[in-house]
């Protein structure tokens, strides 16, 4: 079976069991591939300020120089026809707040995600973004009288432009990677957060969005700025509809915990199986502050990414636990990089993959301790299972300790799935395919109970349809 | 006694063994509702196989024939075997990291049974199960035998066994690393099961278990084989002259016979 073929029996597959996708109603479009205009266009079309324009521009030419990652999985990177992709939607004209507004086909699309039901129950504020542009945006009132913002990053740039002028690509500058520079030139949509001094946000806020147009890359781009003392978690949850091309989805997410801090960034990413899911994520913790990564990756054909923390102040602590989950078909090339460059610094990583039939799981991961960052502390996790002979997990961990004192703690486990697990459960009447199922939910249990119960569950029932069949 | 007894677990000219090697070489065993059977025997003598065997281990074969209740269970997988009613207390309870074990005990019962129990009725089964045998509650939210000691494990075992009643209980060297305080709670429980007509094949080294369960026969294991079996007599025999005395018997094999 080729490659396409495979990919093509996954979808339909996938249209089974998630099946959907809305006839596309595009009010605005790009042409097919990139050059300056499509650049000077998506600006035009945004209304925006000169100096994002000037932006966009020097990030274009970034990209046209940046040659592709050496790393990951190069012969999926080196086959990406960028002459292919639309580099911009628009779904429709304007944003809306009340969800009696929305129009009715993206209605139904985030019905079956189940997102006016989540909003009942958890949501302090949603921010969909339905293609680039994000049509569907609440927030509660008690927020925006906290001073919090909260918003896509097109109104952020329009609305908060000092703020935004300040901190934007101050994480990762367009000339990062080739990806990051693809997006810092193409980018719409994406969520914007300013939490004010000493605030705390009690609920967690939520963002779902999903790709929906053939061919269409999303380079959404997130901007997160915890002020001093303040404290915020923010979800995002991905599900892809279908499509019979790759898609692809090369995002930014740029998170600033300022002194005292602490910002907690989930994912749960669920692309269909053609998607090329390439994501640069990074934040910056100041003195005292704390950033947790908590990031879900299922589905995509290949996921690169490595979520960092730079800790870039006395104290500051980072964190990543990870799950990943490949497929036939897919690779999961995560991990995560810890920046140690203060004194008193700390940081922990936990990422744990499941790989079945001939899926791959990768961890790659760097923890780097500067001359001089003295006391620090940095402890590694990865923990594999495979559930098949076929199946493949690597680790490639990077140290690169250049301060004696650290402490540096590495561990890596690679498991099968046990058959006296298998055995004990199945004596107690269990099926053979729910017995396999509990103890792959229970690998990923430490990741699971960090997230809300909602997610927890949408993770769960991810997982059991990811199982399915997977006892003959 | 009048009426025609019938059997609960009935094995005849059981054999098991791996791809390569034969460990349990022909085994017939009767055993009657209600009554408690000791299996006894030196290591490798192939008590634990012939245990996890009639569970349907997937690393072992099995010939020849097994009844629970009248029903052949040889060809059936080990879940379905556990839904007719058959039960193996392991000696050496695997950890299932992540699994809580009320999560656990749920999905067992609900597997027996056919259905989901109720959250409440499960809720007030599993708390009055826990206090018979004095398993703290906290229990409940620990992950299946994750970081559990010894004694942990095997209470654990016997709790299982009371909340899903099977009907013919295999425990592995369940005694093994127990302290008297857990013994007298898996005496309890195995009494329990058994007048509840439950059959019980208890594997076994020591004695001190045997004190506090007399057992109704008792079977003595060597080279794959039931050497010698008899009264719950014959374990002090056993006691005075070690299993020299028990290969002594194996060299004239006296099927059947009785001291």
């Amino acid at each position: 079976m080729t490659v396409q073929e495979s990919i093509h029996n996954v979808n339909r597959d996938y249209v089974e069991r998630y099946g959907f996708a809305d006839p596309e109603q595009l009010e605005g479009r790009a042409p097919k591939g990139l050059n300056r205009e499509t650049v000077e266009a998506i600006s035009r079309a945004k209304n925006e300020p000169e100096w994002m324009r000037s932006f966009r521009l020097r990030a274009y030419e970034a990209y046209e120089k940046k040659p592709m990652p050496k790393w990951g999985n190069q012969g999926v990177l080196t086959n990406i026809d960028f002459d292919d992709i639309y580099y911009y939607v628009k779904p429709s004209d304007q944003q809306e707040r009340d969800w009696a507004d929305v129009p009715e086909n993206i209605k139904k699309t985030f019905d079956r995600l189940g997102i006016p039901e989540a909003e009942k129950k958890f949501l302090a504020g949603v921010s969909a973004q339905y293609d680039s542009e994000v049509v569907y945006h609440s927030m509660k009132e008690e927020l925006e009288s906290q001073g919090v913002v909260f918003m896509d990053m097109d109104s952020g740039v329009r609305e908060h432009s000092e703020i935004v002028k300040k901190y934007f690509a101050s994480v990762i500058p367009p000339t990062d990677n080739k990806f990051a520079a693809l997006n810092s030139a193409v980018w719409s949509g994406g969520s914007f957060i300013y939490v004010p001094p000493h605030t705390t946000v009690d609920i967690p806020l939520q963002a779902y969005f999903r790709i929906n147009a053939k061919n269409m890359g999303q380079f959404e781009r997130t901007l997160i700025i915890a002020d001093e003392g303040s404290s915020v978690h923010y979800i995002e949850g991905c599900t892809a509809p279908v499509y019979t091309t790759d898609s692809l989805h090369a995002a930014v997410v740029e998170l600033i915990a300022l002194k005292d801090a602490k910002i907690r960034y989930s994912t749960i990413q669920n692309w269909s199986n053609n998607v090329l899911n390439l994501v640069t994520k990074r934040a910056v913790a100041h003195e005292g502050a704390s950033v947790e990564w908590v990031d879900g990756n299922i589905g995509s054909k290949l996921t690169m990414k490595y979520p960092c923390v730079i800790l870039k102040g006395e104290r500051a602590h980072g964190e990543v636990l990870s799950v990943a989950f490949a497929q036939d078909g897919q690779h999961q090339d995560t991990g995560a990089k810890m920046i140690h460059t203060a004194p008193n610094t700390t940081s922990r990583v936990v990422s744990k993959s499941i790989s079945k039939g001939k899926g791959r799981a990768s961890y790659r991961g760097l923890v780097r301790v500067n001359p001089g960052a003295v006391g620090c502390r940095t402890d590694v996790t990865c923990d594999a299972l495979l559930l098949d002979d076929a199946s493949r997990t690597d680790t490639y961990p990077t140290m690169e300790i250049l301060q004696q004192d650290a402490q540096v703690e590495h561990e890596a486990r690679v498991s099968k799935l046990a058959d006296e697990q298998l055995f004990y459960l199945e004596s107690r009447g269990i099926a053979p395919e729910q017995a396999k199922l509990m103890i792959v939910n229970g690998f990923f249990e430490p990741f699971t109970k960090e997230l809300p119960m909602e997610y927890a569950i949408e993770l769960n029932r991810l997982i059991a349809l990811e199982m399915e069949g997977s006892i003959g | 006694m009048t009426a025609v007894k019938q059997p609960i677990f009935l094995c005849e000219n059981v054999k098991i063994g791996t791809e390569d090697k034969s460990i349990v070489r022909g085994v017939d065993l009767t055993v009657y509702p209600g009554e408690i059977h000791a299996l006894m025997g030196p290591n490798g003598s192939g008590k634990s196989t012939f245990a996890s065997g009639l569970m349907g281990h997937p690393a072992m074969n099995l010939e020849g024939h097994i009844y629970l209740n009248g029903e052949a269970l040889e060809d059936m997988p080990t879940h379905e075997r556990a839904k007719r009613g058959l039960f193996l207390g392991f000696q050496y309870p695997v950890a299932i990291p992540g699994v809580t074990v009320a999560s656990f005990l749920r999905a067992a019962l609900a597997a027996v049974r056919g259905e989901t129990p109720n959250v409440f009725e499960f809720r007030r089964q599993l708390e009055e199960t826990f206090a018979q045998l004095g398993v703290p509650w906290a229990f409940a939210d620990r992950y299946l035998n994750d970081g559990f000691s010894g004694g942990e494990k095997k209470r654990l075992e016997i709790l299982q066994m009371a909340l899903l009643k099977p009907k013919f209980i295999i425990l592995d060297e369940i005694d093994s690393g127990l302290d008297v305080d857990a013994l007298k709670v898996v005496s309890r429980g195995i009494h329990s099961a058994a007048e509840q007509g439950a059959g019980v094949l208890m594997v076994t080294h020591y004695q001190r278990l045997l004190d506090l369960v007399t057992p109704t026969r008792v079977h003595y294991f060597m080279e794959g084989r039931i050497a010698f079996e008899g009264g719950v007599e014959t374990v002090k025999e056993l006691e005075a002259n070690g299993y020299d005395w028990l290969r002594d018997k194996l060299v004239t094999p006296e099927k059947g016979a009785r001291t």
